[in-house]
């Protein structure tokens, strides 16, 4: 298991500067090493992400012509408007369907012994790591007319589905191609919680499920806000999916987004949903760390980071 | 252990769900039709030898690879210095900082893609492969500083100062001390951010131009823009690069797990 080393923002460097010993580091000379280590990336990410950001934010204010006209026609032009309702629709779908899956898998990686459980992760870290595009290929394959999945509804009576080019079609793959973002929080708060509580609520009369349900239930909540939200906020902005499976006909926001970008060069129009999916992003990821904390998305952050390399 | 039977069985078949669809690029690749048609009718190394040989391909690996070279230099030396600078700061003006360095994890590829194209274009950096390696150093830093921030929470602070008492400048206390301890974190969050930009399509996608086309981009455009089954063969390639560390690092990680707890 590659478990962090040490609980994340517990241990660290917060060593109190007044107890230091034999050479006390001033702590001026301290903070300015740290912001001449820090500056570089600090720069980089300014100029090569907050600054373009900014300038999109006010391009959608200001291109073609000044004002909110841009929103005002996401909410008007009918097109748009169904667009957005698609997204936000597969988008929860997409969530739903991930919960109700990764709950049992990363509650049974919290029963399963070392090995298994090494096993487990394994299986959810390797789709994390792997090519998006090999993955959607392989769903481009089975899905095509003909293909396996056809084949295999077709043997329970269901002749003649089409999945590709549908947005059942994108919907499903992106399930796949998203739980383990799922997984991974869920899994790292359940970890923490007690069982011992469960067996707790049994003694004291409860049965197996209410016990379950009361107890371990809106313990793991946390897991279950971080990890729903996470996906959520992906989904929305998912383009590779869409793009491959879906048509132009059931468009997400992120292909309209790519058009008005890369051929219409509209900019402002762009802009306006680009800043609709981030006020989105940024409101579900909000709600999260409220009705969660920020543990369990950095616990994730950290089997993540942890598996990929050592 | 005592899972309900159900809890197995439903999890096992969770675990395929995940794992078997990707699978089948691998037989697809060995397929002899020009078609996608899956199980393939007849079997040819046909697509291998074109991912390697016809120009296209060919040529987009290579730039795959410097990107993916230039990204991993750049994020890994920015990323690090900046997590050895976040270990420096007071609690509030870390966690700010923290929350600037991870921000590119959470906002939309999508809206990602966007900006930096509209900033490329004015910049003149949209279709070089140094602009898109650059917009994927922004991408990969979250990953460096998470890597290498976890190695330095396991340290103990006391053996840094114990260097500089013992006479050791800040340098040599860096260069001695911090580095090696820290070396584990470094090297995964540069295998990450390697990974992240190797396998990167939106903005490799946004930025492209027919001398700055990535593996990932000519995966597409042989999807989307013409049927190019030479796709199944890039796929597999890459399912298989990416997994054997990754399973190389489990197995040696429960190893050593099961070798005891002691570090």
């Amino acid at each position: 298991m590659p478990a962090p080393t040490a609980p994340p923002e517990t241990a660290g460097a917060a060593v109190p500067a007044g107890r230091a010993p034999a050479r006390p580091r001033p702590a001026a000379r301290r903070r300015a090493a740290a912001l001449f280590l820090l500056l570089p990336a600090l720069v980089a990410l300014g100029v090569f992400f907050v600054l373009p950001l900014l300038d999109i934010v006010m391009r959608s204010f200001t291109d073609p012509e000044p004002g909110a006209g841009n929103y005002l026609s996401l909410f008007t032009d009918g097109y748009t408007l169904r667009v957005l309702g698609r997204t936000l629709l597969v988008a929860l779908i997409v969530t739903v369907a991930g919960v109700l899956l990764a709950y049992p898998y990363a509650y049974m990686m919290t029963l399963a012994s070392p090995t298994t459980r090494a096993v487990m992760v394994t299986v959810v870290l390797v789709p994390f790591w792997t090519s998006m595009l090999a993955r959607n290929f392989a769903w481009m394959v089975l899905m095509q007319d003909g293909g396996v999945v056809q084949g295999l509804l077709s043997l329970v009576g269901l002749n003649g589905v089409r999945l590709l080019g549908t947005t059942t079609g994108v919907a499903v793959s992106m399930i796949q191609v998203l739980l383990p973002f799922m997984v991974l929080p869920m899994y790292s708060v359940m970890q923490q919680i007690d069982r011992r509580l469960l067996l707790a609520g049994q003694s004291l009369g409860a049965s197996r499920l209410s016990s379950f349900r009361k107890v371990y239930l809106p313990l793991s909540l946390p897991g279950i806000v971080s990890g729903a939200s996470l996906v959520f906020v992906l989904a929305l902005g998912f383009y590779v999916t869409p793009a491959l499976l879906g048509s132009p006909q059931g468009a997400l926001i992120a292909q309209v987004i790519a058009v008005r970008t890369r051929e219409l060069l509209d900019f402002g129009g762009a802009g306006a949903l680009g800043v609709f999916i981030l006020v989105v992003t940024l409101i579900s990821l909000g709600v999260s760390r409220r009705l969660a904390g920020s543990g369990a998305a950095s616990g994730a952050a950290h089997v993540m980071a942890g598996g990929g390399g050592r | 252990m005592n899972a309900r039977p159900w809890l197995k069985i439903v999890s096992v078949l969770i675990g395929l769900f995940l794992t078997v669809p990707t699978l089948v690029v691998i037989p697809m690749s060995f397929s002899a039709s020009k078609t996608f048609r899956f199980p393939p009718e007849g079997w040819s190394l046909e697509w291998y030898e074109r991912l390697f040989t016809a120009p296209e391909w060919s040529t987009s690996i290579v730039n795959s690879l410097q990107v993916g070279l230039l990204t991993t230099l750049l994020a890994t030396t920015l990323g690090t210095a900046a997590a050895l600078g976040l270990q420096r700061l007071g609690p509030r003006a870390r966690g700010l900082a923290t929350g600037l360095l991870l921000s590119p994890i959470i906002i939309p590829h999508i809206l990602i893609a966007l900006v930096i194209f509209s900033a490329f274009l004015r910049l003149g950096l949209s279709g070089t492969l140094s602009g898109i390696a650059l917009a994927h150093t922004a991408m990969a830093l979250p990953f460096v500083v998470i890597a290498v921030t976890a190695r330095l929470q396991g340290m103990d602070p006391a053996l840094q100062k114990a260097g500089g008492s013992l006479g050791a400048n800040p340098f040599s206390v860096f260069r001695k001390i911090t580095l090696p301890l820290a070396l584990p974190g470094v090297l995964s969050g540069a295998v990450l951010a390697f990974i992240s930009s190797f396998d990167e399509v939106v903005i490799a996608l946004f930025l492209q131009s027919p001398s700055a086309l990535t593996l990932p981009v000519q995966m597409f455009n042989s999807v989307t823009v013409q049927i190019d089954p030479t796709i199944s063969a890039a796929s597999s390639l890459m399912v298989v690069l990416v997994s054997v560390p990754i399973l190389l690092a489990q197995v040696i990680g429960a190893r050593r797990g099961k070798a005891g707890r002691q570090r």
